[in-house]
């Protein structure tokens, strides 16, 4: 080994152990009150958030016929009779529509990944009722809204293996301002 | 049309002049002479007071107090509140109609002075409305990416060491009227108003993520809310690492149920949603989770149809809140305290520049101290009004060197359709009649 990668090595070491020192002497004086909560973490209602991967999907499925049903019967009152012309933000139509004069960020023109339209969904509508749809109701409804602008097929079905799968079409539209340290 | 701004010095002079000829003439009018040669000057005729004849006679000198001296006063209370003759100073309610906890209310900037937001006055973004926790019943779960799951209860939280920090929070969509058009006819406060400075204390979030052990591959940390939108936000882990405090007070008492009780994150500098309220998780993960509020929502399109994402830095602003839209300008001529704030995301300010002529010519601030990091910074600059037309502007300059921008600069990076994080310097028209309106410049 060479002088050079030695002291590398040594410096990395010593770099380690200041940071660890750090680090215990925060905690040193902190009452450390925190529970083991290993029983939470597989528990359903915890760890909602679902990752474009499709990480945290449930187990379900759903098709656009499925869930135009349920969209007149949970949505169509603030979003339109077809998810546009409602007192809520529109949900479909005017894809590509990003550099015009008068763009609209519907889902279907804005959003980059379809797994943020199964976590939206499914904490925070129906408004008046979070949480009150099941798994197969909101690939339905997912399933639903994409196939407006036939991003996926009017005979699709969505369940945690295919929506991840499904491309956005402003899926490479967003640049991030911020710079992760390395 | 526009007339240059009055310079300090000239303005001093004045005052100084002004203060010198009323003690003359308080003494020359005192001394019954040389009353007529004073009457030129434009002041109040004090020596038209009429004399009050002082008696010690008990008949008649209290009917001369004040009600308030002559009776008993009310009595104590559990919780104070405003003067009955302040109940207009209230954050300005914009909701949804069809889901009345959703939208926001603006804080009254031009009714406040000083630096700090009563905490009845901080403004509100709410996805789903304000939940009711109990905090018995509320924990903090923070799992993922850690060597050992923790959940802590509010009262163990209770029991840690706690920093207080001042610190703005301001909503990414405040003054988004000013990507319109038309220039919005909005009292201050209700067009730049989804911003508040507050005195937050709770515990240093490292200390928390330490004792659960982030593993070297946790790069984001996931933050949800227990409110009726569950609402999710993908923060980097290093930001909960440097200065982020998990906030159980504000202005030194609990925080108030809209504004995240029993907890809520604050992050200083960072875009509001990023600071959630009602805190029930923190997930730690390897990457963000791509919420609705961190793509669909916060995001800043810009003309070329690409998106700014995770713009969580504010940038540097200020506001003229007195003299402002919704005032007059009584005297004229008259000498008005321009007063208002400035704010950066990006560390201290260091300088506000004040421009009543429209931007053309612009005279340092004087800057309130002490001037905090990511915090309010009141400043103030006395105006010798001399009844002309005016644009009044106020420019803010950080640590770092960032100047705010004007509207004209705004809009030609970023386009009209932007809708978040809109920091332009803000315009105040003062008419000949000492009316006040808001223009582009």
């Amino acid at each position: 080994m060479s002088t050079n990668k030695l002291l590398l090595i040594l410096f990395i070491i010593a770099t380690l152990a200041f940071s660890t020192s750090q680090a215990n002497d925060d905690l040193k004086n902190s009452p450390k009150l925190g529970v083991a909560a290993d029983e939470l973490s597989p528990q359903p209602q915890w760890n909602l958030s679902i990752a474009p991967d499709g990480k945290g999907l449930p187990a379900g499925s759903g098709t656009a016929a499925q869930g135009a049903k349920i969209f007149a019967n949970q949505c169509a009152a603030c979003h339109g009779p077809e998810g546009i012309g409602g007192a809520a933000e529109p949900l479909v139509g005017e894809v590509g529509s990003l550099t015009d004069d008068y763009p609209e960020k519907t889902v279907n023109s804005y959003w980059p990944y379809a797994t943020t339209l199964f976590d939206y969904i499914r904490r925070s509508m129906p408004i008046q009722a979070p949480f009150s749809l099941s798994a197969d109701e909101v690939y339905a409804l997912s399933a639903y809204i994409l196939s407006q602008d036939d991003i996926i097929a009017t005979d699709a079905v969505m369940n945690a293996d295919t929506l991840p799968k499904v491309e956005m079409p402003n899926r490479d539209g967003f640049i991030s301002i911020y710079q992760q340290k390395p | 049309m526009t007339l240059p701004t009055t310079a300090t010095t000239d303005l001093a002079t004045t005052l100084n002049k002004q203060v010198i000829d009323r003690r003359r003439f308080l003494q020359h009018a005192i001394l019954g002479s040389a009353v007529a040669s004073s009457a030129t000057l434009s002041l109040p005729i004090w020596a038209e007071e009429p004399e009050k004849q002082i008696t010690n006679d008990p008949d008649t000198f209290p009917k001369n107090l004040p009600e308030a001296m002559r009776t008993a006063g009310a009595e104590f209370t559990n919780y104070g509140q405003p003067s009955p003759h302040e109940q207009h100073v209230i954050r300005w309610v914009s909701a949804n109609s069809a889901a009345l906890g959703t939208g926001v209310s603006w804080t009254p900037l031009h009714e406040l002075q000083g630096t700090i937001t009563p905490n009845g006055l901080h403004y509100e973004r709410h996805h789903n409305g304000v939940p009711k926790i109990d905090p018995a019943n509320h924990i903090l779960l923070i799992d993922g990416l850690v060597k050992q799951p923790l959940k802590f209860s509010v009262k163990h939280l209770l029991r840690y060491p706690m920093i207080s920090r001042t610190c703005f929070i301001e909503c990414g969509g405040n003054s988004n009227s000013g990507w319109r058009n038309n220039p919005i006819q909005t009292k201050a406060g209700y067009a730049h108003g989804l911003i508040s400075n507050c005195e937050w204390t709770g515990i240093p979030l490292k200390l928390l993520l330490q004792e659960a052990g982030v593993k070297s591959a946790a790069k984001w940390v996931i933050a949800e809310g227990a409110d009726g939108s569950a609402l999710n936000m993908s923060i980097p882990v290093e930001k909960l690492m440097d200065d982020a405090i998990l906030a159980l007070y504000q202005n030194g008492e609990r925080i108030r149920p809209e504004n995240g009780y029993p907890m809520r994150l604050v992050l200083p500098g960072w875009e509001g949603i990023t600071n959630i309220k009602w805190l029930r998780q923190l997930k730690l993960t390897d990457a963000p989770t791509m919420s609705r509020d961190e793509t669909s929502q916060y995001t800043e399109l810009m003309p070329d149809g690409k998106a700014r994402q995770f713009t969580f830095e504010m940038d540097a602003k200020s506001l003229i809140t007195s003299p402002s839209l919704g005032m007059t300008l009584p005297d004229n001529p008259g000498v008005y305290q321009i007063t208002g704030l400035a704010w950066s995301g990006r560390g201290k300010i260091t300088k506000v520049e004040v421009s009543a002529d429209g931007g053309k010519t612009w005279i340092d601030a004087t800057l309130q101290g002490p001037i905090l990091d990511k915090a309010f910074t009141r400043f103030s600059l006395p105006w010798h009004w001399k009844g002309d037309y005016a644009i009044l502007q106020s420019r803010a300059t950080d640590e770092t060197g960032y100047v705010q921008p004007t509207r004209a600069a705004l809009v030609e990076s970023r386009g009209k359709h932007g809708f978040f994080h809109y920091n332009a310097i803000v315009s105040w028209e003062i008419t000949e009649e000492g009316d006040i309106n808001h223009v582009y410049e």
